[in-house]
């Protein structure tokens, strides 16, 4: 797969962009009224402890891009039957259960720094938590399955079920939650339904590094994914072995 | 010489309605699945009694309790229908003969009477031995158990046809529905809230929006994958 | 006139290769018998013929007339097998029934009777299948293919637990069928079948 891209080193440069991102998101001052280009602005009552944000968001970008695409996969192989998709929408669904349990431990701490309290039931922390659910749900049903085409089938079709759900849980969720339970303390604006969209106060240097780690976290995510399905491959290639003597 | 029967047209609404009248005539004579149902119903209730005590409960949650219950029972008792046609080693019998379609249609049919029963009679307990759970706008009340029931059967059917092909099917059923439900579950009981709290009827109508809209989505879906996980 | 056709029909299970390129072209009135020792698949042709199971690769086409028959065959088709189970609490009359409304057909009362004397329960007719034998419940799974009149009449080891006149009775049920339309028959018994017009042997399929 890294054919496609050999001419440029992208495995390398992608080391060195995060690198980057990380230094720079850790190391830029945050002043009160930012003067130079290289400041972040102070959000009150969280300051340093803001820079989770560089880190949290892209978590929870990525399990929700996982879950899309191991769905995509899955859809395919439940018409082309090749088992192939299946590795692919298997190992998308193991990233995406990876980075959604980042991205619910580190919504966590973000909601301990904002409103003292690890659990909030806020619209995206419960978004987040059912994902981890539904991803859990996957994997149980996969380990439930032996024979491997009736397993690629029933995860496949659970997936689309889930995906069908989603929309319910974007627009259902804050609206129920928000009568439900009283607002949280410190109202972070800008609960565009269950994707955490942080309406901070950001500066273009913040945005730019808060872009920058979302797109390097894509980038090494799609490492591991083209990683998990060449391992993937390998083995459905050497058991398959077995079978032809064609 | 009259024609054949089996000369005619088949249809299609004759063999969904066949699978339907087929488990509910095997469960009159066995009995299981309502027995077991209705027993949970009465154990839970008990349990949530003794838990209350004296004191009773918000109205709140007493609403988010009934449907506690509701999904629990929920949840002992839908995969039946699919699960013992594998269990018995019928399911290839009704592939040889029905459509895919047909079968689900037949056992969301039985899985809905089964719900409205057991719900019915889930809801005249709690009014009778729970103190504190009113409800002052019945209409409200009434539409929400209604569709909530419905929602809960055609989740839980498609569910059950799942788990039914796999292997620890028992805890696989509420692990795999529980999430998917999750939306049913918060309208449906933001909606009772509503109820017991007197509200007009014009607002719960946002909750009822998202139950139709859910239960019609789920439905389309239903249709779409059935095939795939019921053909082997 | 009914025509079945098989085409490169092949199944692996669990990365094993039961059979490969398996292939036959029945026409009314012929007889295509299926022969293999024990886990050689017989079965799960059979179940792929019966569009119970999906191949591999390969196709199974019915033809009505020179027109394709699309989706189920259920109609079509009657299946004799030891898979096949039946509903331990239903009578062998609501069998029949059930027989034709779960295909969509309107239920033949008539003709259930006609059917369950031919196999010999007739006087068993209005007891559950929990009460019956090996043998009788092979005799309702023949009643229960056969009341529809399928053009295709597919039979798993067709003899299987039946006494000398279930027997007798299955012989005069592959001859009738091999009059008016597709016969099957999967054994291991080469007795069960004199004559044949097609042959698929699954030993040594697998390589």
């Amino acid at each position: 797969m890294s054919g496609k891209i050999r001419a440029l080193p992208w495995k390398g440069l992608l080391g060195v962009w995060t690198t980057l991102v990380i230094v720079l998101s850790l190391a830029l001052p945050m002043v009160a009224r930012p003067e130079h280009w290289y400041e972040f602005p102070i959000v009150p009552g969280l300051e340093d402890k803001a820079r989770i944000i560089f880190f949290h968001v892209p978590t929870a970008w990525l399990s929700v891009l996982a879950f899309v695409s191991s769905m995509v996969y899955g859809i395919r192989y439940l018409r082309r039957k090749d088992l192939h998709d299946d590795v692919r929408s298997a190992s998308a669904a193991g990233l995406g259960l990876l980075f959604c349990l980042l991205a619910t431990v580190t919504g966590a701490i973000w909601a301990k720094f904002s409103w003292g309290a690890f659990w909030n039931w806020d619209p995206r922390q419960t978004s987040i938590f059912v994902l981890l659910l539904i991803y859990g749900a996957y994997f149980a049903l996969r380990s439930a399955v032996e024979v491997e085409e009736k397993r690629a089938t029933l995860a496949a079709v659970y997936s689309v079920i889930a995906g069908v759900v989603m929309p319910f849980f974007m627009f259902v969720i804050p609206r129920v939650l928000e009568s439900l339970h009283p607002e949280p303390l410190l109202n972070l604006e800008g609960s565009a339904g269950s994707i955490p969209v942080p309406k901070l106060q950001m500066n273009t240097t913040m945005l730019a590094v808060f872009l920058a780690s979302l797109a390097g976290f894509t980038g090494v995510y799609y490492w591991m994914w083209t990683l998990r399905v060449r391992a993937g491959t390998v083995e459905l290639r050497r058991a398959t072995e077995g079978e032809d003597r064609d | 010489m009259t024609p054949h029967p089996a000369a005619a047209r088949p249809s299609w609404i004759r063999s969904a309605l066949s699978v339907f009248r087929k488990d509910w005539q095997s469960e009159l004579r066995t009995r299981y699945a309502v027995s077991a149902l209705l027993m949970f119903v009465l154990t839970t209730i008990a349990i949530v009694l003794f838990a209350l005590g004296t004191e009773g409960a918000p109205a709140h949650a007493l609403a988010g309790m009934l449907w506690v219950v509701i999904f629990f029972s929920g949840m002992s008792g839908l995969a039946r229908t699919f699960v013992t046609e594998e269990e018995r080693g019928t399911a290839m019998t009704l592939q040889l003969t029905a459509s895919p379609s047909a079968v689900y249609t037949g056992k969301l049919l039985f899985n809905l009477v089964l719900v409205y029963a057991v719900n019915a009679v889930a809801v005249l307990l709690f009014f009778f031995f729970i103190q504190g759970f009113e409800v002052r706008t019945a209409s409200i009340f009434l539409v929400t158990l209604f569709l909530g029931s419905t929602g809960l059967a055609v989740m839980s059917t498609l569910i059950a046809a799942i788990i039914a092909k796999a292997n620890t099917k028992g805890t696989l059923f509420p692990v795999l529905s529980f999430p998917l439900l999750l939306p049913l579950l918060l309208a449906v009981i933001n909606a009772t809230r509503l109820s017991a709290e007197g509200a007009f009827f014009t607002e719960a109508l946002g909750e009822f929006q998202v139950l139709i809209s859910y239960i019609g989505a789920v439905l389309t879906v239903s249709y779409l994958v059935f095939d795939y996980v019921w053909k082997d | 006139m009914i025509r079945v056709e098989g085409r490169g029909l092949r199944k692996v299970f669990n990365r094993r290769v039961i059979f490969r390129d398996v292939s036959f072209s029945l026409g009314e009135g012929e007889v295509l018998l299926v022969t293999g020792r024990n886990g050689s698949g017989k079965s799960t042709l059979v179940k792929i013929i019966s569009h119970v199971l999906s191949p591999t690769a390969g196709t199974v086409e019915f033809a009505l007339d020179g027109a394709p028959v699309k989706g189920m065959a259920a109609r079509h088709l009657g299946l004799v097998s030891p898979y096949l189970q039946l509903y331990d609490e239903f009578t062998a009359a609501e069998h029949l029934r059930f027989a034709m409304t779960i295909r969509g057909l309107r239920p033949d009362p008539a003709g259930a009777d006609e059917v369950l004397r031919r196999v010999g329960l007739h006087h068993r007719k209005e007891d559950a299948v929990r009460t019956y034998s090996s043998g009788m419940k092979q005799r309702l799974k023949f009643a229960f293919a056969l009341l529809h009149r399928p053009p295709v009449l597919l039979l798993d080891e067709p003899m299987s637990n039946l006494d000398a006149e279930g027997v007798a009775m299955v012989r005069g049920v592959m001859e009738e069928q091999r009059g008016k339309g597709v016969l099957v028959v999967a054994t291991n018994d080469l007795t069960d079948i004199e004559r044949y017009d097609a042959r698929v042997d699954l030993n040594g399929r697998e390589r």
